[in-house]
């Protein structure tokens, strides 16, 4: 640990800004305690010889004259076994150790590690003594969770050969290694120390190619996200932000996911923390919480912690990314965080950009997205590792041109529209999906095309087709009315109504609707597809619509997204027996058909016999 | 340690004052300012900068001068003296007992700006709070440890809602002591007595602590109040394990209030001149709410506060529901044509209600009904949007039906009683009757089973 020493005194006092006078050398973004608390605070501007101070607890009694003492180093994360299933606050800070210690409210100037100290891992050397190392290789293993192998790198910057390598019981100040240079030793423990404003290191970034399964219909179908991708969901309130948040870190087919609730409700914390356990994973059979890091930092929180937790997040999953593990990273909201720079920015007096915020939002918010990515990792092995980043948007009244939404659509590759209309409809997830785009689509369809099925890129787009017309049917119906629409038109409605329902439609909330694997996803849509394809036949060979409207059916159809992942062989049945049922309308209406024309027929002849 | 006095003020300026020559203030302590006339007002220590201090007053600045103001520094934060014996008590905006009564002895004091819970620590709400108003139990449901706020605007009948729901709100099956804190903000001496009268009447009163910062109060001072409020209401919750709920009206004055410091303050605004911090601030406020592991009481929130011109995407509004759990939203236009309660159950929304209803809390059916009722309901405000343009003529058989759905449900679900206290059961009966007016094919989002268990 870094040594502190008396330093310089507080000058001024303005919320969670402070401004100190005296310190020696500091440096920008350099960790200070403030006060004699020592609360922790981070330098963000230097002027002579003051310092301004981002103080990241509630700075009610400081005054002038108060101490503050100098670290010499940055705002860092400990990294190592022990943060799969933690919850920390915005600058790393275990909150459930910190319940232990100071009950249930968080009371200022804790200072507690972020990793267990006592709690021994059992350390397994994939090397051995005499090998020569470099930078990201791995040197051992910890079975972190049943899920998660926790992989100890050489840290970058360091190699040589192997001096020692323990195995065994190790607590994570230990020293698993020690790596010979020269004639410099270097001791690697089992954990490692970061500054959560430097992106970890890398050997080089890759386009990314392949799709993070979601498991939500409407995301994976209509909007996928590629692992190493960003997205982002804006939405007024209500419009279930969260609950989508929430749906990705539950059912993605990534290894770690990083939730960051950043300013948001604590009862949504609670949520996680209550639910994240109990539930199993679809991939690995294992509680999704043992795959899984909280960050909390809810708005209620000090301000400065909340414009940290981002960059703590990130910095964790970076860490397990270059392990070559796939991490999918929420930060719910980035609103909340954008605002807390906009706080920052006004206490120390900038001069504003738009709507108040700081003149660098855009950078800022660009630099942050731009840690996401796929890329290869340091060290020998080419092992590849990839940071999906999901940032939530909240956008002040829902009006998506506001600056943050902007600044964030500038950067982000697939964006899914919210809207409130649907959400009061209880149309959920309330995605619009005229707005909403992915630009992952070609790499994710090329996928499909060889894992799935070679049909789908083809069906999404002709589902999406008849979306886009019934928006345009749907205008035409506003102004005259339902009747002025042709059969043809009228069954392009039913379709696209069942395309809304029966598939884009997902209740979270329900045991099986709430998790559909892609090939579900391609069954379902494919079912919901099929009916208008045989409809339109049936049309054309005279059917009425409105006895392919009331096909009993089309309730089958209805419910097929409630059948299990184990039962697919059920939707071959079903299509068949969709097209049996239409075929079955089509034969009646061509027997009809006749048998009008016979009747005609034995009249004219009946008539004929009268003679 | 004796106290400083200071007869330094250098600027007044609204609600601030700038005083110089201070040492050793700290930023949040509570000071006192004496006026001329030798009255004595709170404040606090809004900014510190060297032995510059900016105070904010709780009381008017009428009357103070610069040669003669003498200001104290109290050396802590602002606090409340809480004991059992503040039940049944009319306090001041900053806590001060104003209805005759003596002061309070307290057992504890404690600093009005709380800590913020343990994320870890709280509980998760989960107990359904029934209150007797269908619109919100069948379909928006109220949860204990939630903060659900109404959103309303002048001249709706807000206040006998929020009345309405301390007065009946109950636990299914539960019998627990239970309190009311009230905190007024701004509001008008008829409104403040309106619910004063109504918890006389319905001896309510003796569980009930009320904060009362009325319209001709200061200002400032409302910007204690809530949290003034909230700390008697975790004492009750946390120390003496009740179950408190917290009704704070207007909160809109509330923030305009603190408008009114940062305008002072020359603050860059953020929208309609609202600092950018109001988000924070709010939050503050709201997130005291909740329930926490291991204890028994618990906090929920009912603020109430006016939207102006009915516009919901208005900064208070708008950053209130991103912080509460969901919103019970007025609706002018069924209060014009007489509804009471005027609540407009589409945009109205509980974030909690999936946690806090179904088998073992009320009744296994009551997700999938409140999900049917909702869409019909929907649909049927559609179809009548589209009757008024083409008229009634251009709907189908079944939107004339879901129309006519959408009346009889303001007519029969929402409309009731102001006295009117429906059980659940009741509530989910009226329900499953008015979905016999539509065809049972329509019926997709209840269970066969249930349609067949319930709609005789």
């Amino acid at each position: 640990m870094v040594e502190e020493r008396q330093a310089g005194e507080i000058v001024k006092v303005a919320g969670p800004l402070v401004v100190a006078r005296g310190l020696p050398q500091p440096r920008m973004y350099d960790l200070v305690r403030v006060g004699n608390e020592r609360l922790m605070g981070e330098i963000i501007e230097l002027r002579g010889d003051r310092a301004s101070i981002q103080v990241y607890e509630e700075t009610g009694g400081l005054g002038p004259g108060d101490p503050v003492y100098t670290t010499g180093g940055a705002l860092s994360v400990e990294l190592g076994p022990g943060l799969i299933g933690s919850i920390y606050d915005g600058v790393q800070r275990p909150l459930d150790l910190i319940r232990e210690a100071t009950g249930n409210y968080i009371a200022r100037g804790v200072e507690m590690p972020a990793l267990e100290r006592e709690k021994e891992w059992e350390f397994v050397p994939r090397r051995k003594p005499g090998e020569s190392v470099s930078e990201g290789d791995i040197l051992g293993v910890v079975q972190e969770t049943p899920v998660v192998e926790h992989r100890i790198m050489v840290p970058p910057g360091v190699s040589g050969t192997i001096e020692e390598i323990m195995s065994g019981g190790l607590k994570v100040t230990d020293v698993v290694a020690v790596i010979k240079d020269g004639d410099r030793f270097h001791n690697i423990t089992l954990s490692t120390i970061w500054p959560v404003r430097r992106p970890r290191l890398y050997k080089e970034k890759i386009p990314p190619k392949n799709e993070l399964v979601t498991g939500q219909r409407v995301i994976d179908t209509f909007f996928p996200v590629a692992m190493g991708g960003t997205a982002c969901v804006p939405g007024p309130f209500g419009s279930g932000k969260t609950v989508i948040q929430h749906e990705i870190a539950k059912w993605a087919n990534a290894d770690i996911i990083i939730f960051i609730g950043c300013g948001e409700r604590g009862n949504e914390m609670t949520e996680v923390l209550l639910e994240f356990p109990e539930l199993i994973d679809p991939y690995s059979g294992e509680p999704l919480m043992k795959r899984t890091v909280l960050i909390a930092n809810t708005s209620n929180m000090p301000v400065a912690a909340r414009e940290a937790s981002v960059y703590t997040g990130i910095t964790i999953a970076e860490y397990f990314r270059d392990m070559g593990y796939h991490v999918a990273l929420q930060a719910d909201s980035t609103s909340r965080w954008a605002e807390a720079l906009r706080e920052i920015s006004g206490r120390l007096e900038e001069m504003p950009g738009e709507e108040g915020f700081p003149a660098y939002l855009g950078t800022r918010l660009a630099s942050f997205y731009e840690r996401a990515g796929m890329v290869k990792c340091l060290g020998s092995d080419e092992r590849i590792g990839s940071v999906t980043v999901v940032g939530a948007v909240s956008p002040p009244g829902g009006d998506l041109s506001e600056p943050v939404t902007q600044a964030t659509l500038r950067v982000v590759k697939v964006f899914w529209g919210l809207e409130d209309r649907l959400a009061f409809r209880r149309h959920f997830p309330a995605i619009n999906w005229l707005i909403s785009y992915s630009l992952y689509l070609d790499e994710v369809e090329s996928q499909w095309i060889k894992e799935v099925n070679k049909e789908f890129p083809e069906l999404r787009r002709e589902a999406m087709a008849l979306l886009q017309r019934e928006a345009e049917l749907e205008e035409i119906v506003r102004l005259v009315g339902i009747e002025a629409l042709s059969s043809a038109e009228r069954l392009t409605m039913e379709a696209a109504r069942s395309v809304r329902e029966d598939f884009l439609q997902q209740n979270a909330f329900d045991e099986i609707d709430t998790y559909t694997s892609i090939k579900k996803q391609f069954l379902l849509l494919r079912l919901v597809m099929r009916f208008y394809k045989e409809a339109e036949k049936a049309l054309d060979a005279g059917v009425d619509i409105r006895e392919l409207i009331n096909l009993p059916v089309r309730e089958d159809i209805a419910q097929a997204k409630f059948i299990r992942e184990e039962n697919l062989s059920e939707f071959d049945e079903l299509e068949k027996r969709v097209a049996d049922s239409i075929n079955e309308l089509i034969k009646r209406a061509s027997a009809e058909e006749e048998a009008a024309g016979e009747s005609a027929a034995v009249v004219s002849g009946s008539a004929g016999a009268d003679e | 340690m004796a106290i400083k006095e200071y007869l330094t003020v250098k600027e007044i300026v609204g609600p601030l004052l700038l005083v110089e020559g201070v040492e050793g203030a700290k930023y949040g302590e509570l000071v006192e300012v004496e006026f001329p006339d030798g009255s004595v007002g709170l404040g606090n220590v809004l900014e510190v900068s060297e032995d510059r201090v900016l105070i904010q007053s709780f009381e008017e600045t009428r009357g103070l001068d610069v040669a003669n103001t003498k200001i104290r520094f109290r050396g802590r934060g602002l606090e409340l003296g809480v004991s059992r014996d503040i039940l049944g008590r009319v306090f001041d905006g900053l806590g001060r007992p104003i209805d005759g009564g003596p002061e309070i002895i307290p057992d504890a004091r404690l600093s009005i700006s709380g800590n913020p819970i343990n994320p870890y620590a709280r509980d998760y709400p989960s107990d359904f709070i029934q209150t007797g108003i269908s619109a919100i139990d069948g379909l928006n449901p109220l949860v204990r440890g939630q903060k659900l706020p109404i959103f309303s605007g002048s001249g709706l009948p807000h206040s006998r809602i929020a009345a309405q729901i301390a007065r009946q709100s109950a636990v299914l099956g539960k019998e627990e002591e239970f309190s009311v804190v009230f905190a007024a903000m701004g509001i008008t001496f008829e409104e403040a007595n309106y619910f004063i009268s109504e918890f006389k009447r319905t001896a309510a009163i003796e569980r009930t602590v009320l904060f009362v910062n009325l319209a001709d109060d200061p200002a400032i001072e409302r910007i204690a109040t809530p949290r003034v409020a909230l700390t008697a209401a975790e004492y009750l919750a946390f120390e003496l394990g009740m179950h408190v709920l917290v009704i704070l009206t207007d909160m809109t004055y509330y923030c305009e209030a603190l408008r009114e410091v940062s305008a002072a303050r020359k603050e860059v605004p953020g929208r309609r001149g609202y600092p950018g911090y109001l988000y924070t601030d709010l939050a503050t406020i709201y997130e005291r709410a909740g329930r926490i592991k291991d204890e028994r009481g618990s906090i929920t929130q009912i603020p109430i506060l006016s939207m102006p011109e009915d516009d919901k995407t208005h900064p208070i509004p708008d950053l209130t529901g991103y912080i509460t759990e969901g919103q019970i939203i007025l609706s002018r236009e069924l209060h014009r044509r007489g509804i009471y309660p005027p609540i407009d159950v589409l945009p109205s929304l509980s974030r909690l209600k999936e946690k806090g209803i179904g088998e073992g809390k009320t009744r296994e059916d009551h997700s999938n009904l409140s999900n049917q009722l909702f869409s019909a309901y929907a649909r049927g405000k559609e179809a009548k949007e589209l009757a008024v343009i083409l008229g009634e003529a251009a709907l189908s058989d079944v939107d004339k039906l879901y129309a006519k759905f959408s009346d009889e449900f303001e007519d029969r679900f929402v409309r009731q009683g102001e006295f009117e206290n429906r059980t659940i059961e009741e509530t989910l009966a009226i329900g499953w009757d008015l979905l016999r007016m539509l065809p049972r094919a329509e019926l997709k989002r209840v269970k066969r089973e249930q349609i067949e268990k319930y709609m005789k």
